[in-house]
């Protein structure tokens, strides 16, 4: 497979919250729950943020630092369990607002957390086919956990984008395979405000499951091994499963540094493993070889084998701000201002 | 606002798309079909062209909005600036993204797309243009490669922003 990603741009709001901050309101050991997740802080979005402005943002970064003009994108793609409309596509209003309409086609995609990874699935089968010159495929979510539940303390917001093409590939996709089964760990049903989960169920049948079944069957397929590997990915709903799951698999912390974000952003459900590859591109040198998984509930995970090309080495980042700045930067916020931007408080009037 | 009026204006909320006389080079935003710069304006018309910002600009003066408008109440106190773009027009918008100390005059700004309004629960979500601040790093790089011809019906591609 010639395709790959041309090139990137992620997106983190600017607010943050501590799991001892959501802990002090409820009553319970936030900074436990933080060091059990291995959550520091999570992101939180403004009240005019949404993922169509999260999409815009990181595709517009991606398109400026690889120099594309928007007329030559075939396909854009908004993975996300969080669109702001039920019926309306979060895709049209991104192409619009990065000038790529009206030649393109566009769509919005749901799994759970993995609807990204499935974009770019679709994406390389485009460019691939020669049907399109670039595809377009982002992952983003503003997702919420109940207030006091346990996703409260991760449930943050944040989106990547990736232009894939076969024209100056920074990272060529050497190999793409999915495992998918009906396993019921995390659902939301039409009209709820808040997701609903298996508790313990979301663990070994679920996300440990499908994502060693799936970076297995990617070795086989192959050829490889962990050791092969320079950067590894993996869907990341709290910081403490992708560092168990790398354990299961065999990879080392050296590997997993740069693909491990949710520790610093929370998790980001649909843009998690984005944000995470993002930032392994911002390190990434020639020749190195790296391994993304996502996940995404109910159930299936997606397998990427990449391998960064040469080209990456003159690729242009500076425009924007790097994935590190995303990680380290933000404005703390306390519980009352969180509730308030997430429309959590009842307020008077219609 | 009525959805056909705000989609109407998309362009211009959305991509900052304005106008610019060919004969003298000025950029208008919003677009205007005529140039009121040119001695002769009757000779302009047939002779704007669209031209898309590129987002970049600088604070020329600004005021702290404590009394909400409609739909602007989470945001209190907000930041309202005239912003004139690198291109010369001078643009009314919210500064996003920063502490109300850090706003002066002379900061440097680049365009961002956000939320502006919704019509009520089960209406439209308007999005538009505000401003953040700029980084230094938002200088754009030449674009790689050559452009390819845009597509009929639209801007040529020489006035195209990057994004």
């Amino acid at each position: 497979m010639e395709a790959g990603i041309v090139s990137y741009g992620a997106y983190v709001p600017r607010y943050r919250i501590t799991p001892t901050e959501i802990g002090r309101v409820w009553g319970a050991d936030g900074e436990g729950m933080g060091l059990a997740l291995n959550v520091q802080r999570k992101s939180v979005p403004a009240p005019d943020e949404d993922t169509i402005t999260i999409s815009t943002e990181a595709l517009r970064t991606a398109l400026v630092r690889g120099g594309i003009d928007p007329q030559t994108i075939g396909a854009l793609y908004v993975g996300s369990e969080s669109h702001p409309y039920a019926v309306k596509p979060t895709a049209t209003v991104v192409a619009q607002a990065v000038g790529a309409t009206p030649n393109l086609t566009a769509a919005d995609f749901e799994f759970a957390c993995k609807a990204g990874t499935a974009a770019i699935q679709t994406c390389l089968g485009l460019v691939g086919a020669d049907m399109i010159r670039y595809g377009v495929a982002i992952g983003t979510d503003t997702s919420q956990g109940a207030p006091g539940d346990a996703l409260e303390y991760s449930a943050s917001a944040g989106g990547a984008a990736f232009v894939i093409g076969r024209e100056k590939v920074i990272a060529r996709v050497n190999r793409t395979l999915s495992y998918t089964t009906d396993t019921p760990d995390f659902w939301r049903r039409e009209g709820q405000r808040y997701p609903s989960h298996g508790g313990r169920f979301t663990g070994e049948p679920a996300y440990f499951r499908h994502v060693t079944e799936c970076a297995r069957r990617m070795f086989e397929a192959v050829g490889t091994a962990p050791k092969d590997y320079a950067h590894v990915i993996f869907h990341q709903p709290n910081g403490k499963f992708p560092v168990r799951v790398g354990k299961q698999l065999g990879f080392t912390d050296a590997q997993m540094r740069y693909g491990l974000v949710t520790p610093f952003i929370g998790n980001t459900y649909s843009g998690a493993a984005l944000i995470g590859l993002a930032n392994v591109l911002d390190h990434t040198t020639p020749g190195e070889r790296i391994l993304m998984v996502g996940y995404g509930s109910g159930a299936g995970s997606d397998a990427f084998d990449l391998e960064a090309t040469e080209e990456v080495a003159v690729y242009d980042r500076s425009y924007g701000r790097t994935t590190q700045e995303y990680l380290e930067g933000g404005v703390e916020i306390p519980y009352a201002v969180y509730a308030k931007f997430r429309g959590k408080i009842q307020m008077g009037g219609s | 606002m009525s959805i056909a009026r705000f989609w109407r204006e998309t362009p211009r909320r959305y991509n900052l798309g304005g106008s610019k006389c060919t004969i003298c080079g000025t950029v208008y935003f919003p677009p205007r079909a005529v140039c009121p710069t040119c001695p002769h304006h009757r000779e302009t018309l047939e002779k704007m062209v669209p031209f898309q910002l590129v987002g970049d600009g600088e604070v020329v003066s600004y005021t702290v909005v404590h009394d909400a408008a409609e739909g602007f109440e989470m945001q209190v106190p907000y930041v309202m600036a005239l912003v004139k773009t690198v291109e010369g027009p001078v643009l009314t918008g919210q500064i996003v993204d920063v502490e109300i100390p850090e706003v002066v005059i002379g900061l440097k700004v680049r365009a961002t797309l956000r939320k502006l309004r919704e019509e009520g629960k089960a209406g439209v979500i308007h999005y538009g243009y505000k401003f953040t601040p700029a980084l230094d790093s938002d200088v754009r790089p030449p674009a790689r490669g050559p452009a390819v011809p845009a597509e009929s019906g639209a801007l040529p591609a020489s006035d195209r922003a990057p994004a």
